[in-house]
Parts: C-alpha cells; sequence; structure tokens
C-alpha cells in the first residue's frame, strides 16, 4: 500500500539537524519533500562544517563531523557530511539564490505548489528575505507554514541567536543530566533540544495540514524550540510550580527504584540494569547465587534499597566486573530483570533483534557508495514506508523541478543556470 | 471540555487511549491539548502504573498525586474497564467502534489476548488506526524482554558516547527519553489518520522505543551514519570548541552559562566585555564571577554570540522569555486547586488548541462517556467498569 503522506509537498528551509530531520520523518512517511538551497550561500553544520574541507582537518574532528566515507572529503564533500545524509534521502533537491527577483520568485512559485514549509533559519531571516509567511500565504492560503526558532517568533529574546547547544542549556536539560558529584561542563555535548524540534516540526506539518481540511485554510505556527523541549520534562516543571522543589541531576539513577550502570569484563563494556520491585530484588539474588551480603534483612524493602544504593552499586560491578556483558546480561533477564548492554555503535549494526525487524537499511548514493543507515522509528502494518532516493546532492533535481513542476522553459532555466541559481555545486569563493 | 476559541487543529479527532506509564500518555496527551477528544481507559482500582510513582504532589502519595501523571494526562476524559472482563471488553470495543484511533502501549500480544487486536478492531471499525507502543516493537527475539527507560536508552540511544571516557556512560532526565518516544509515536499515529484522509485506509502503527531512539537525531542517527562511513565509534568525550579562553562552559555570579566561540567572534567577545582582545584571556574568568547569568547572555548576545545561561528548572519556570510568551498554562484541579503546567510546544496562528482540563480522576468520565454510548449499552459499560 502508498505510502500514508504521498500527495503531500513539503518545501524544506531547513538548516543544521532540526529543519532537515523533521522534514525526513515527513519524506520517509511519503510526502514529496523538496529541499530548497543555494550555491551561494553556505549554512555552516547543515552539509559540513565547511563546503570544502581540507583533508587534513577533518582528520582531527571527531566522526560524527569529520566522518566523511573513508575520512576522505571527495570532490564534492557537501554530498558525502554524515548528518546531512541521514536526514536526506527520500528527499528532491533543487537549489536557488533567494537574495535576488528571480529567487523570490521561484520561491513564491513553489509555495504555490506546496501544501507546508518548514524552515529553522536564523528569526526573521525568509521576511528580510521578502518570502515571509504574509507573502507566501497570499500566493497560497493553504499553505502549512512551520517557524521553528531557538526562543520563539515573539518576545524578548525572539532575536537571540543559538545552536542546540545553548538551547538544551537554556531549557534546563544540562543540569538535569550531568554526573551528580561532578559539574555541568563534565559530561558530553547533546542536541535534544534539536531532536525534540525535529518530531515538533513534523507533527505540526501533519497537525496543520489535518485543520486545513476543517479550515480550508493554512496558518502559521510558530514553533520554539525550547518551549517545544520544556513539554519533554513537564512532570519536572510541575514538581518545580506545585512543590517548589528544584530537581538537579540523578545521573542513572531513578526517583526510587535501584538503577545504574555498571562495568563488565573487556574495554569499556557496560550494562544497566533496574531492580523495580521486590519479585526483581528475588530474581537478582538468584541471578548473583544469593550471596551472603543479599540476605541482609535491611534490604528486603524498596526503600532500603534505595537508601543503600551506593553500597548495592559497588556490590553490583563488583559481580559484573567478573563477567562478559553478555552473559551477565542474559543471567539478569532470565530472572526476568530488566537489564540491557550499552550498545555502541557497532554493536547496534549487530544486534540481532534490529536485523530480525529489517531496522536498517542499505542505501546507495553515487558521491558517497554504498552504506548501511537508521531506518524509520516505527512501522505499518499496511503501508510500505521504503527508501525511494538516496540521500539528496545538492541541485540534483533542479530540472524536474524547474521545468517539470514550475513549468520553466529552457532558455530560462538557462538563464537562471547562469546567474547562479541552478547549480550541483557551491560557487568557488565559497571555502 | 474545550472553551471557544481554543479549538485546536485536531477538533474533531476521537481517540480512545489504552495506554499507561510515560510514553503512551504523553502521545496522547499531544493529540488531547491539540484538540482530539480523548478518553483515556484504565483498570478498576488501582489505575496507570504511573498514578503510583513519584515524585508526588506534597511528597505523600496518593492516586491523584503523581506529578508526572497529572502532567501526562491533562485535556483527557478518564474511565475505568476491565478489558479482561466480557463486560469491558464488550464496552470498549463499542468505543474504538466510534473512535478514529486506538493507541495502546500494552506488552505485544495482550490487546490480542483481550479480544482487542487489530484484526478485531478493524472489523469493528474498517478505517480505525491504531498505534501499538513497545519496548522493542510487535515483532523480533526481544519482544518480550522486560525493560526500563535506561535499559532502552542504554540499548538505543547514545548513552555509550555520553559522559567521560573514564566512568561509566551517562544517561539524560528522567522520563525525558520516553516522552521523546511518545511523541515520535504522536508523528506516527498522524501520519496514519492523514493516510487514511488521503488514501482511505486505516494502519496499525507498531512504535519500538528502542528505535525512536536509535533514529533520533540526538546524535545517535548520525553516530551511526559517521560510523558506516568510517569504521569508527562514536567515543565519550567533554565538549569543547578548541578555544581555551573562553571555553564551551563557564562559571560565572550566580551559575554557568554557555557560548559558541570561534576564533572570528573573539574580537565580538573582547568588545562585549569591554576589554582588549589580548586581554581576553587574562580579564575573561574575572568579568565572569562579577555578573549574572542572564546579564552575561544578554550582552553576549547583542554582541551576536550564540549564548545561553544554563538554566536550573526554578530559572525556566522564572525566565522572562517564556513569561512574555505566556507559556505556562494553569489548570484548575478540583482536589488541589491551581496546577501550574509546562505549555504547548508550539503555536498554530488560527486553532492553537488548549490545556485547561487537569488529569482525570480516576474513573472520573465513566458516567458521562457510558451515557454517551446509549441507553442499551449503559448496563453494560456500568459492569464492565468494576
Amino acid at each position: 500500500m502508498t505510502p500514508p503522506l504521498e500527495g503531500i509537498r513539503v518545501l524544506d528551509l531547513g538548516v543544521v539537524l532540526a529543519g532537515p530531520y523533521g522534514t525526513l520523518l515527513l519524506a520517509d512517511l511519503g510526502a514529496e519533500v523538496i529541499r530548497v538551497e543555494s550555491t551561494q550561500h553556505f549554512v555552516p553544520m547543515t552539509r559540513g562544517a565547511m563546503a570544502r574541507p581540507p583533508k587534513e582537518l577533518i582528520e582531527s574532528w571527531p566522526p560524527i563531523s569529520g566522518g566523511y566515507p573513508d575520512r576522505d572529503p571527495g570532490e564534492r564533500p557537501w554530498n558525502r557530511f554524515p548528518w546531512f545524509n541521514q536526514t536526506a534521502r527520500n528527499k528532491l533537491g533543487v537549489t536557488v539564490d533567494l537574495r535576488n527577483e528571480d529567487g523570490r520568485t521561484t520561491l513564491i512559485r513553489l509555495a504555490a505548489e506546496a501544501d507546508a514549509l518548514v524552515t529553522n533559519q536564523s528569526p526573521g531571516a525568509l521576511d528580510r528575505l521578502g518570502v515571509g509567511y504574509e507573502v507566501l500565504a497570499e500566493a497560497n492560503p493553504r499553505l502549512v507554514y512551520v517557524d521553528g526558532t531557538s526562543f520563539g517568533a515573539t518576545g524578548p529574546f525572539r532575536s537571540y541567536r543559538a545552536l542546540g547547544l545553548q538551547m538544551e542549556a537554556f531549557a534546563g536539560h544540562d543540569l538535569l543530566r550531568h554526573y551528580p558529584d561532578r559539574d555541568v561542563d563534565s559530561n558530553t555535548w547533546a542536541v535534544t533540544a534539536d531532536a525534540a524540534g525535529a518530531l515538533g516540526i513534523a507533527l505540526a506539518v501533519q497537525l496543520g495540514i489535518f485543520a486545513r481540511e476543517r479550515t480550508g485554510r493554512g496558518q502559521y505556527v510558530d514553533l520554539s524550540m525550547v518551549e517545544n523541549f520544556v513539554g519533554l520534562i513537564g512532570p519536572i516543571v510541575l514538581d518545580r510550580t506545585a512543590n517548589g522543589r528544584t530537581q538537579g541531576a540523578l545521573g542513572n539513577r531513578d526517583y526510587a527504584a535501584v538503577q545504574g550502570c555498571y562495568p563488565c569484563a573487556g574495554d569499556d563494556r557496560w550494562l544497566v540494569l533496574t531492580i523495580r520491585d521486590d519479585a526483581d530484588w528475588a530474581g537478582l539474588r538468584r541471578a548473583l547465587g544469593d550471596p551472603e551480603w543479599a540476605r541482609d534483612e535491611r534490604l528486603t524493602t524498596a526503600a532500603a534499597r534505595y537508601a543503600a544504593h551506593d553500597e548495592l552499586d559497588a556490590r553490583l560491578a563488583e559481580w559484573t566486573r567478573g563477567l562478559e556483558r553478555e552473559r551477565a546480561v542474559e543471567r539478569l533477564r532470565s530472572e526476568g530483570i530488566p537489564a540491557g548492554p550499552v550498545l555502541d555503535d557497532a554493536d547496534a549494526y549487530a544486534d540481532p533483534h534490529l536485523a530480525a525487524r529489517g531496522y536498517f537499511v542499505e542505501i546507495e548514493q553515487a558521491d558517497t557508495g554504498t552504506h548501511r543507515y537508521p531506518g524509520w522509528p516505527y512501522r505499518f502494518k499496511r503501508a510500505e514506508l521504503a527508501v525511494r532516493l538516496p540521500p539528496v546532492r545538492l541541485g540534483e533535481h533542479n530540472e524536474a523541478v524547474y521545468k517539470g513542476l514550475l513549468g520553466v522553459a529552457d532558455a530560462e532555466y538557462e538563464r537562471l543556470r547562469a546567474d547562479g541559481h541552478i547549480g550541483t555545486e557551491y560557487a568557488p569563493h565559497i571555502l | 471540555v474545550q472553551p471557544l476559541g481554543l479549538a485546536g487543529p485536531l477538533e474533531g479527532l476521537r481517540v480512545l487511549d489504552l495506554t499507561q506509564h510515560v510514553a503512551g500518555p504523553y502521545c496522547t496527551k499531544l493529540l488531547a491539548i491539540f484538540g482530539a477528544q480523548v478518553i483515556k481507559v484504565e483498570r478498576p482500582e488501582r489505575g496507570d502504573v504511573l498514578r503510583h510513582e513519584g515524585p508526588f504532589l506534597g511528597d505523600v502519595a496518593g492516586e491523584d498525586r503523581s506529578l508526572a501523571f497529572l502532567d501526562l494526562n491533562v485535556q483527557k476524559r478518564g474511565i475505568t474497564l476491565n478489558l479482561a472482563s466480557p463486560a469491558g471488553r464488550a464496552a470498549a470495543l463499542e468505543l474504538a467502534r466510534r473512535a478514529d484511533v486506538v493507541v495502546e502501549s500494552f506488552r505485544p500480544g495482550t490487546l490480542d489476548r483481550f479480544g482487542l487486536g487489530w484484526d478485531v478492531l478493524r472489523a469493528a471499525n474498517p478505517g480505525i488506526v491504531l498505534t501499538s507502543i513497545s519496548n522493542f516493537g510487535q515483532t523480533g527475539p526481544y519482544r518480550d524482554l522486560p525493560a526500563t527507560e535506561i535499559v532502552l536508552y542504554a540499548m538505543g540511544h547514545e548513552m555509550y558516547g555520553t559522559g567521560l571516557p573514564e566512568t561509566e556512560p551517562m544517561s539524560m532526565a528522567p522520563r525525558l527519553n520516553l516522552c521523546f518516544a511518545g511523541k515520535t509515536a504522536a508523528v506516527g499515529t498522524m501520519a496514519a489518520v492523514l493516510g487514511r484522509r488521503l488514501h482511505g485506509e486505516g494502519d496499525w502503527v507498531d512504535v519500538s522505543i528502542m528505535e525512536t531512539f536509535l533514529s533520533s537525531i540526538d546524535r545517535r542517527a548520525d553516530s551511526l551514519v559517521a560510523y558506516a562511513y568510517t569504521g569508527e565509534k562514536m567515543e565519550r568525550s567533554t565538549f569543547t570548541s578548541g578555544i581555551a579562553v573562553p571555553p564551551a562552559y563557564n562559571r560565572c555570579a550566580d551559575g554557568w552559562f554557555h557560548l559558541s566561540v570561534s576564533q572570528r567572534a573573539l574580537p565580538q567577545i573582547a568588545s562585549a566585555i569591554g576589554v582588549d582582545e589580548s586581554e581576553l584571556a587574562t580579564r575573561w574568568g574575572e568579568w565572569c564571577m562579577a555578573h549574572g547569568k542572564r546579564e552575561i547572555v544578554a550582552r553576549l548576545q547583542e554582541a551576536g554570540v550564540p549564548a545561553a545561561p544554563v538554566n536550573s528548572v526554578a530559572d525556566v519556570v522564572d525566565d522572562p522569555q517564556l513569561h512574555e510568551r505566556e507559556f505556562f498554562r494553569t489548570v484548575e484541579h478540583p482536589e488541589h486547586g491551581p496546577l501550574r503546567h509546562a505549555g504547548l510546544p508550539f503555536r498554530f496562528a488560527d486553532t492553537p488548541g488548549a490545556i485547561v482540563s487537569p488529569a482525570p480522576r480516576l474513573g472520573e468520565h465513566n458516567e458521562a462517556v457510558f451515557r454517551e454510548l446509549g441507553s442499551t449499552l449503559l448496563d453494560l459499560a456500568r459492569a464492565g467498569a468494576a
């Protein structure tokens, strides 16, 4: 059966992570997503930190930002950047320079043919280019326009600049997720607000299209990445507003159950487990061979075990340290205890459950080669989700979109190419 | 439930909510606050397991006092049904017949055992959308394994690459990632709802929480692709900008702030604090300790430097930007009085949605909902509610 969003057309003016991933969710669900980019302007951390990074430079970067195939940026690095390519399958790609009249006209014509537009460019960026909501809605009153910004379209901080790192700090998460006995800077960066923002974008587009069936009109959606994130810690917010308590970081602990991450035999192998209740505690004792310390009368209630958390952590680590991770996990699971390995990237690709579910997808892309990629986060009984297009290369579908969708004649197409709108490479002055 | 003028984009969508704990209820909360009519079904007597998980209001346990339950179930009506009894099952099937969407988060196979599986629901309501949220999905060798949030986080998310290399990998805020999974489930559910409108067919959406984490761009999906390209794993490390002064995280008079700094921005930063660039390294720390985080961030932002205070939840609740935008919403709870909740995640100009009604008490809407089923089914539903 056809994928659910087949027939919906979305313009993707997303940058960095949240926008492109939000539209990937829609593309994987069958929407026709057209990425609108420019060969004249490079947004850092979208198709790379730089358009043309020197090979020697990327060798010093961690794989997540310097992980071009075989650590080689190649001739067209912008088509080989891993975190862009993760968000780029199943999309069409078109280039247009929005800084002049022809570019504006092209975007307005595209908007007239679209159901939705997604942007997470800096606040007001599209307005300043003359292609903000008012202009596009006049061309297409049915357009759903999702404007993702760091802090929202109104308020005193509306023009503040922030990357996902700052949004997460602002929204309270940094102080909820560090080692409890160390400072906030003793942890790895994360982009939780971007990830949540992408889900918000995909949801907002769909809700807007649903509402349009009733109202007959599209509308403007103001999505603050910070507010969108704060909803995910709603219970912690309520603890503050109702109880006056400011929660700090619990590390790997739970509020009430004994839980943690423990080292196993070998190099950097870890497992996690939770003792939810008395049944899990009894199971743990069996799994460990009912050692003397576990028979302690003091440990018979959940509250007492939680009070003895430090001691239990030490005992558990002592046990796990002597065992292979898989063996320890297996023994815990066989007693009904929720436990699992901390999977690294290699483990995930080798995981038998994911293999059985066909989670990873293999994709060949002309500038990148053939690799496996994470698949989609859900599957449908009837609709078939599939890789229909490989990660889109810059300007790959210019001809199809300009000529096929917009009906641009050959002579005009050549003129737009000569004027720098249409191309497959960044302008030579862009590093 | 909703006063006039707050109609959400999902006005008219009817959802039967068979979920419990965190991920499922957050999914249906998103549908509810955006205007869907959500009927939450709980088992009689104990109700949703989340009712019994703290922290609690006033730190006193009680079935209407779990803060997570109170927050994740606003804007829903609540009924009780014993799905293992014939009457309860029949009433649930009748409600499913009148719904557009059923969302459930039982262990895989449980819905079938209740006689309410996909085939049964589809026979009763051919256009139905069923969303099943589970730890590992409806198929595969891990299907029936027990799991908690940290287990799913460790197996699916970027736990391995988070934290310090010399010690254990680190998780995130409690329940955050389960809510993330619920939000992903809402995306999949809405796709199936739109798919039915576009193509005339319902569908069954299988959401594996582990897979929602693997697909997350909170680094995991990206690190997996980088690994496929290079054979190099994401390893644990602290964040550095590569510039010694200023670093990414900075101490100041009242806590910390965070900034993204590049070599090019150093003159801007120096001018923002009123020193010469050559003095930045020696004067920076002292200047930071003399100022509060909000003031520092305002100055840096004025100079065009991306910066933010490292906020506690108390700071978030008191934040001027969120106040100006009236982000927090106060809901009147019949027992507890006004409760102030995090607000809507995004704002529709014409169809905003609302957070105005509190989480239901156990079985609060039994009579109201059962009466809507009509007099012939009323007694049956009442029997199923016990």
